[in-house]
């Protein structure tokens, strides 16, 4: 008894000692493989580079938006233009109603009784509870007279002034002095200013829309709207459109087209439906190749023939997927009950008649589910194949992102993408379910 | 035995080869809604494939016959320099181990929120059973967000380099593996959660003894395959903005011929990793999920 209990225990007493050491060493290893991935990554240098002050420009210009009002100092012309851009410049003597101009003096309304004013000796700002600051010419340069000591919110170079306050920035500079006022909401997402329907409240709209005159006697309001609105110059919205449609049609063609050439191949690729051997092994390799390429290489290699668009990402998707569908399609196959098959064989049925009779019926389900799993990631990647072939809302956010200043619309596109990625997904499920009967 | 049921007369008995007969027209409808179908996914792809041909600026046609001229180039290229190649591919090796450090750290980080996340998300062993559905949309919305958009905001602010990417990646890891690891603690067993609460056990210590010994090695295989996924994805972040391989390609492609034979020398080394990570991941996620460990 003894002794065998003894033969017993040793082994269960040492693996429990080298569960204790493993317990022990998994996190010392982990912790040192990140220790050594932060130094490489470097982690605190990150820190010091990080730019601060981009990240509030990108999370002020996500949400809200500035009206610029700017004067000219050479020749005292005063615009307005929203975000500063020229789609967004009021017409030539309008402005806001919070701006007023009577011949040379300005006077900007910030709110909360902040007012800016520009007249020809130069500009004040008046800021509640700290008093006037008040900017004259000065020669070559500028001259500020404002209540001492100097906040840290107010920067004074040799030829430059700026204030930067809860309600609004201001800058003065030998050339031009300018106001920002700040605005939640993306500015003109609906009508650009050169529309009658621009800055008009939903009601107001509404009223136009049901029962109003005519503002264009050419079109009714309603269609009005609906074309001052689709053609957009500030937010593209028939182009955001098209380029949502034709990410989708990327990865649709990609997905579809990729399980059409893949199920004949799986066929000739499984061992139980194609008897000759070195075929199947050179099929295997095939599609370990190009699933090994990777799509990134695909796609490279496919611009450089067929040129940017989106037949080339639709095309680099069909290849990737053609390496993983003939994988999974051809174990699928190997998998079937092969007494449908012997069922189907012993009424005289041929291979094609087998494979439409007694294999296809088994494996479809597998394959359609497969098959749209792929769809919904696909329609993810082809944002990421789009921004390198050139097509679809891919390469309309990469562009944004490049200018680095249009963050409205980039955030505008991710709210798309992933909206779209989301409804691809509940599409696909919803669809799984249809066929095979479950979610 | 059919006289029994329907009687002597003939006339009364099932005829399934009758044009008129109730199965045949169901198999008929079958095959019209099945043939009808087919055409409407045949036309839907033709014209598919011709408006993404109208819209893109080579034809595809015309393009099938210059497939091969860029491999060509490229391969031709490097097989005139291709002494060089060992000496360029031991120099791009430290890309490619950013490249892989980048999946790894993103998988490590993704998994074990995602493990965290998915206890929250499953019915049953939620703490909180009340945030199931919203925790459910914000997983869902983490899934949704294509890498490449979080990591191209993200290098405004973090200038480029890996990070941006580890932080893309790591955000949808959470999103798909939340999803993945609580489908399979769904199925879990119960009983050993049920025994620990009767002894007092907090939750914490019901999820470490109860679930997770029960989950281990399913939520170990997918975070494997992840990783697999992740080092393709994070090659392809390099490509359109962060570091690794992945830039260093583009750099050799922006400079065009001439550096040819730098570009094939990342291919081989990139190509040589996926392939044996997706044999090794294969070969442990076997092992794991089939059991036959020893």
């Amino acid at each position: 008894m003894t002794v065998l209990a003894l033969t017993d225990t040793a082994p269960v007493l040492s693996r429990m000692h080298r569960r204790r050491w493993m317990a022990l060493s998994v996190p010392v290893i982990l912790l040192g493989y990140l220790a050594y991935v932060a130094l490489a990554f470097d982690v605190p240098g990150l820190v010091q580079k990080a730019r601060m002050d981009n990240a509030a420009i990108l999370v002020s210009d996500f949400w809200s938006h500035k009206v610029h009002i700017t004067r000219d100092n050479r020749t005292g012309t005063v615009v307005s233009a929203i975000e500063g851009e020229a789609k967004g410049t009021y017409p030539a003597g309008t402005h806001p109603d919070w701006v007023s101009v009577q011949s040379d003096v300005t006077t900007i309304d910030l709110g909360g009784g902040h007012v800016v004013t520009y007249d020809p000796a130069g500009a004040r700002y008046l800021v509640p509870g700290y008093g006037t600051i008040d900017i004259t010419r000065d020669g070559g340069g500028v001259k500020v007279t404002a209540p001492e000591p100097l906040p840290d919110w107010i920067n004074v170079a040799p030829n430059r002034v700026s204030v930067t306050t809860d309600h609004g920035r201001f800058a003065y500079s030998r050339s031009k002095v300018e106001t920002f006022r700040y605005f939640a909401g993306w500015e003109l997402f609906f009508f650009t200013l050169d529309s009658p329907f621009s800055g008009k409240s939903v009601s107001e709209l509404a009223g136009l829309a049901l029962w109003g005159d005519r503002v264009d006697p050419a079109r009714a309001n309603i269609v009005a709207m609906a074309q001052d609105f689709w053609t957009n110059k500030m937010w593209r919205h028939a182009d955001v459109a098209w380029a949502i449609f034709e990410t989708i049609l990327m990865a649709v063609l990609g997905t579809f087209g990729a399980a059409v050439v893949s199920l004949p191949l799986a066929f000739m690729a499984a061992r139980n439906t194609n008897p000759v051997g070195p075929l199947r092994f050179a099929l295997r390799r095939v599609f370990d190749f190009v699933r090994g390429v990777d799509a990134l290489i695909w796609t490279i290699i496919l611009s450089r023939a067929f040129g940017p668009g989106p037949m080339t990402g639709a095309l680099a998707m069909l290849i990737t997927d053609v390496g993983s569908f003939g994988k999974t399609f051809s174990e699928a196959l190997e998998n079937i009950d092969e007494k449908q098959v012997e069922g189907i064989r012993s009424t005289g049925a041929n291979a094609v008649q087998r494979a439409r009779f007694g294999i296809l019926p088994q494996v479809v389900p597998v394959l359609a589910s497969q098959v749209l799993y792929f769809l919904e990631s696909n329609t993810r990647g082809a944002t990421v194949v789009g921004a390198i072939v050139g097509g679809g809302i891919g390469l309309m956010l990469t562009q944004a992102i490049q200018t680095q200043k249009d963050w409205e619309e980039v955030a505008y596109y991710m709210v798309l993408i992933v909206l779209m990625v989301m409804a691809m997904d509940s599409l696909s499920g919803w669809l799984r379910a249809r066929l095979i009967g479950r979610g | 035995m059919v006289d029994i049921a329907f009687g002597p007369e003939p006339g009364k008995r099932p005829d399934p080869s009758a044009p008129g007969h109730a199965v045949m027209q169901a198999i008929r409808r079958r095959r019209l809604y099945g043939g009808l179908l087919l055409v409407i996914f045949v036309a839907v792809m033709a014209s598919g494939f011709q408006v993404a041909q109208d819209r893109n600026a080579g034809d595809f046609l015309e393009g099938l016959s210059r497939l091969d001229d860029f491999p060509r180039e490229v391969l031709s290229e490097a097989w005139a320099n291709r002494a060089n190649l060992p000496r360029l591919m031991w120099e791009h090796l430290p890309s490619l181990v950013e490249t892989i450090n980048i999946a790894a750290v993103s998988t490590l980080f993704g998994a074990l929120t995602a493990a965290l996340l998915a206890l929250f998300l499953t019915r049953g062993l939620a703490p909180f059973p009340r945030l199931i559905g919203l925790l459910r949309r914000i997983t869902d919305a983490l899934r949704a967000v294509p890498e490449i958009v979080i990591a191209l905001v993200l290098i405004f602010i973090f200038g480029s380099g890996p990070i941006p990417a580890v932080i893309a990646i790591t955000i949808h890891t959470i999103g798909v593996l939340g999803k993945l690891f609580s489908e399979v603690a769904e199925n879990a067993d119960l009983k050993p959660v049920d025994g620990l609460a009767s002894v007092g056990a907090t939750w914490g210590k019901r999820m470490w003894f109860g679930i997770l010994p029960q989950v281990a090695p399913n939520w170990f295989s997918y975070a494997l395959l992840r990783f697999e996924i992740n080092v393709r994805a994070s090659a392809i972040l390099g490509f359109v903005g962060s570091g690794g391989i992945g830039y260093d390609l583009k750099i050799a492609m922006q400079w065009g011929a001439g550096k040819y034979d730098q570009v094939v020398a990342i291919f081989i080394i990139l190509f040589l990793t996926i392939v044996l990570i997706d044999r090794l991941s294969d070969r442990v996620r076997r092992k794991l999920t089939h059991g036959d460990a020893q």
